[in-house]
């Protein structure tokens, strides 16, 4: 081929290349909903693992007349960090995925303003942490022990059951449990120790749990994509920490859980909603809470985010109450009881694991 | 201008001076101003001093930067032969081997960061080491062929017929003439290796810090500015040092060796250089062992070979985990890609004409500036990607239009990241271009635009394909700064890569294993093209540092 054949011929690549995305460059997040002038827009800023129908969301619009807009923002954690940073000139208009474990933190600093949703006294109130109800629970998850039965099955042991059994030398390295310093669940697994040995017992237990072999990892994903034999990735070690509803992601070809939850060994992280102080559009923020906590939106969580939906008489995905059912007695604590101490227990963690 | 007193400033020096305050500008409200508004606000809080000495502070300090500097020793070790073979050898396959070595620099850190845990479970210094050091063998391969490539063979030649065994004549003519190269990608490997994040978080189990990940806690999940402040200023000094030896090598550059044209210096190996070549294909066969495990894990499922990953790239993923589905992040990816691209193309472009003119006015102060520009331009590759991305937060609202949710975003702080890596390719060879061909020009009557377009363009639009394309590849991976930007509605390939691989299900898994593979296809097809079109004849200019 000449010279100017193959330069020719490149350059035709690389247009292709550059027009094919150009094509979609222009608005390439725009939504399906035709752009209507009028149609105000509310932004609604979340969690990264925010999650729902397009059909739902695009229906909400219709019937409100709102054009709702998601904006991600890292984990629960980093969600309010950037709500309180942002606080004198927020990046939206309402926020959803504060949890109880930073819920004190919003509060403190001044991030939500107060709204009564009507739809509240249909079971969110249950969970409220503030009388003046600035923030509003949306949905629910446990953090539990997750095993893998196969494992016990094939060796002959006992399958775990409590927190203890964890600390026992018949289950030997065969735990794997996230960091509370760089990965939600974690914080929530020490929190729900915390809760159940007290504050003077926790380090004990883990102690315990140290000597006995555990292993702990930075992120879920390494736990359980890695470690845990009961997942695709099928690790060595047969107990993890991860959610009540994992089991429901892992049913197999026979419609059964693969994996199974221990629901004496969780702790409760609830979401909450509010609508942010110095938002530009209050009332609009006020209608995305409501649809937060409508029935509507309330039957998609399950499913597409892995958590229970905080209205009572929402149905649940089939299989849901044999693969995931809801922990009857999980392990809470107060939200300003989190705040006054997860930065000391962190940090007495971090030193006792050599973390 | 202003600093004349009396002097008279040649008008030229002043028009330069007006061309480079666009990338200034651009640096000032992109990168400067959010990175200084969010460390001021640390400092106001207080507290700075006490971390700066606390001695954990400087055990974590020491580790990053010693970590980063085993990592900078492998991939140096690792990329040599690899360029050799790259820049010297004439053999079937080593085209080939050009595109498989950039495949690294565009994997999601998660996924090696896994892949690499499945070969030593449980995490440690060195597969956290080993794994920097992966992402990076690309950057010192491409950067030391690229000079490699046009060295004179006589001097070798000579040496050998004065009786100097081949490795003497290596360490005594060869490597010296290299060394400049080899320093300035060394320099640019440690930039990444001391600010690497997902793979210290992954590998190093939380047990090895270093200061990006302790940045970043304390940042985002701790809101301890003032600490964060504290680690950014250690970091920062740390990275200027590094930009500043690596441009001092740089400058030995200039009137260093001879170079001859590409295509005579490359043949068969013979004798011992075959231990060369073989010595790379192992590099070659440790850089594919990653990337062939994650092909594997793209087609496996739990009962067997399974291509329900590629499948469900037409999909959401399993309960809806992504809001659009694969191929759409795909295009996402590509459209951001190409817009930061041209982004940073205009802006490099015009800060390497501006250096180049720069240096090579009388004045000292001119230089002097230069040198200055020189290393700004490399500093948001040595930042941390959430302290710019929390300076966005608190700074961007004070512009029209409140940017911090915008999409335009995404391409913006891509176009900040790879715009070093384009002044970085274009530069040389702008500098390089000979004085006389222009001097001529002028004494012709060409005006300064005209010599721009007569002489410097068309003997370095080679080089700046080869950088676009560089920089569009170096783009489709971004992940730091994209994934605080990126809207769900508008992932990226590495954002919904990120999000799936953070869901349990199966499928979910495999969607996210076979983007990847999607994403290596990608930038496979996309080097493959650039190379084509940026080489002379078969040699590629790419990867000059």
């Amino acid at each position: 081929m000449s010279r100017t054949v193959r330069t020719v011929a490149g350059l035709a690549g690389v247009a292709v290349l550059a027009s094919a995305c150009s094509l979609s460059g222009g608005d390439s997040g725009g939504s399906s909903a035709s752009p209507d002038q009028k149609t105000p827009t509310v932004t609604l800023v979340t969690h990264d693992s925010f999650a729902a129908p397009q059909d739902v969301l695009d229906a909400f619009q219709r019937q409100s007349g709102i054009k709702l807009k998601i904006l991600k923002s890292g984990d629960a954690g980093a969600l309010t960090n950037k709500l309180v940073l942002t606080k004198g000139s927020p990046i939206g208009d309402v926020a959803y995925g504060v949890d109880n474990t930073f819920a004190s933190r919003a509060l403190s600093e001044g991030v939500f303003q107060p709204y009564t949703s009507p739809e509240a006294d249909r079971g969110p109130q249950r969970y409220s942490v503030d009388p003046q109800h600035r923030l509003s629970a949306v949905d629910l998850g446990d953090v539990c022990v997750n095993i893998d039965p196969a494992y016990f099955a094939s060796k002959g042991l006992p399958e775990p059951k409590s927190y203890d059994d964890l600390a026992d030398p018949k289950y030997k390295d065969l735990t794997v449990a996230e960091s509370p310093a760089t990965a939600s669940p974690g914080l929530a697994f020490l929190l729900g120790t915390v809760a159940k040995y007290g504050e003077d017992g926790w380090k004990g237990y883990w102690q315990k749990l140290k000597d006995n072999g555990l292993k702990t990892v930075s992120g879920w994903e390494e736990a359980y994509t890695k470690d845990f034999s009961g997942s695709s990735g099928k690790g060595p070690r047969p107990i993890v920490v991860s959610y009540a509803s994992s089991p429901a992601a892992e049913v197999g070809e026979d419609g059964k859980p693969r994996t199974k939850a221990l629901l004496d060994t969780c702790f409760r992280q609830v979401e909450y909603a509010g609508v942010l102080t110095n938002g530009k559009q209050i009332p609009q923020a006020q209608k995305v809470v409501d649809f937060l906590l409508s029935q509507q939106f309330q039957t998609t969580v399950a499913a597409n985010m892995y958590v229970y939906p905080a209205r009572q008489g929402v149905e649940l995905p089939a299989g849901w109450a044999t693969a995931a059912p809801l922990p009857q007695a999980p392990a809470t604590m107060p939200a300003d009881k989190v705040q006054a101490g997860r930065e000391k227990w962190i940090g007495e963690w971090r030193s006792l694991m050599g973390a | 201008m202003a600093l004349a007193h009396g002097r008279v400033i040649p008008a030229r020096t002043v028009g330069l001076t007006l061309l480079g305050l666009l990338p200034v500008a651009f640096l000032v409200v992109f990168f400067a101003w959010p990175v200084v508004a969010i460390v001021g606000r640390g400092f106001s809080a207080g507290g700075v001093d006490t971390v700066l000495g606390d001695p954990q502070t400087w055990r974590l300090a020491g580790f990053t930067l010693a970590s980063a500097a085993a990592s900078t020793v492998v991939a140096v070790v690792a990329g040599l032969p690899v360029a050799y073979l790259l820049a010297r050898v004439r053999l079937p396959g080593v085209g080939l081997a050009r595109t498989i070595v950039l495949v690294p620099f565009v994997l999601p850190t998660v996924v090696v960061g896994l892949a690499f845990r499945a070969i030593w479970p449980d995490g440690g210094v060195l597969p956290l080491v080993l794994a920097n050091a992966f992402f990076n063998v690309a950057v010192v391969a491409r950067t030391v062929a690229g000079l490699w490539a046009h060295l004179d063979p006589r001097a070798t030649e000579a040496a050998r017929a004065l009786g100097a065994s081949p490795w003497r004549a290596f360490r005594s003519v060869t490597l010296p003439a290299l060394g400049p190269a080899v320093a300035s990608a060394a320099a640019v490997v440690f930039l990444f290796c001391a600010t690497s994040f997902g793979v210290v978080l992954i590998l190093g189990g939380g047990s090895y810090r270093t200061l990006e990940t302790e940045i970043y806690l304390r940042t985002v999940d701790l809101l301890d500015l003032s600490g964060a402040a504290a680690l950014s200023l250690i970091q920062f000094a740390a990275v200027v040092a590094a930009l500043v030896l690596g441009a001092m090598a740089r400058r030995k550059r200039e009137n260093a060796v001879k170079l001859r044209s590409a295509q005579v210096t490359a043949r068969r190996p013979r004798g011992g250089e075959w231990w060369t070549v073989g010595a790379a294909v192992v590099v070659l066969g440790l850089l594919l062992t990653p990337i062939v495990s994650l092909l594997l894990e793209s087609v496996s499922g739990s009962d067997g070979w399974s291509l329900a990953g590629y499948r469900a790239l037409n999909t959401v993923g399993q309960n809806d985990a992504l809001q659009v589905s694969g191929w759409i992040a795909a295009q996402n990816s590509l459209a951001a890609a190409t817009d930061a691209t041209l982004l940073a193309m205009a802006v490099g472009l015009i800060a390497s004409v501006v250096l180049v003119a720069l240096r090579r006015s009388p004045g000292g102060l001119a230089r002097g500036m230069g040198e200055t520009m020189d290393v700004a331009l490399m500093l948001p590759l040595g930042v941390s990607a959430v302290t710019v991305g929390f300076g966005y937060l608190v700074t961007l609202d004070a512009l029209p239009g409140d940017l911090r949710t915008s999409p335009l975003l995404v391409p913006f702080a891509q176009a900040l990241v790879i715009m070093p890596l384009v002044v970085r390719m274009i530069l040389p060879v702008l500098r390089a271009v000979d004085i006389r061909l222009r001097q001529a020009a002028a004494t012709l009557g060409a005006s300064p635009a005209r010599v721009w377009r007569e002489i410097d363009f068309p003997l370095v639009a080679r080089s700046v394909v080869a950088a676009a394309g560089f920089g569009y590849v170096v783009a489709l991976g971004e992940f730091g700064a994209t994934s605080f930007l990126a809207r769900p509605d508008a992932p990226t390939l590495p954002v919904a890569i990120a999000t799936l691989i953070s869901r349990p299900g199966e499928l979910n898994n495999q969607m996210a294993y076979a983007s990847c593979a999607l994403l290596m296809m990608v930038t496979v097809v996309a080097v493959a093209l650039i190379d084509r079109f940026g080489s002379v004849r078969g040699r590629s200019t790419v990867g000059e540092f």
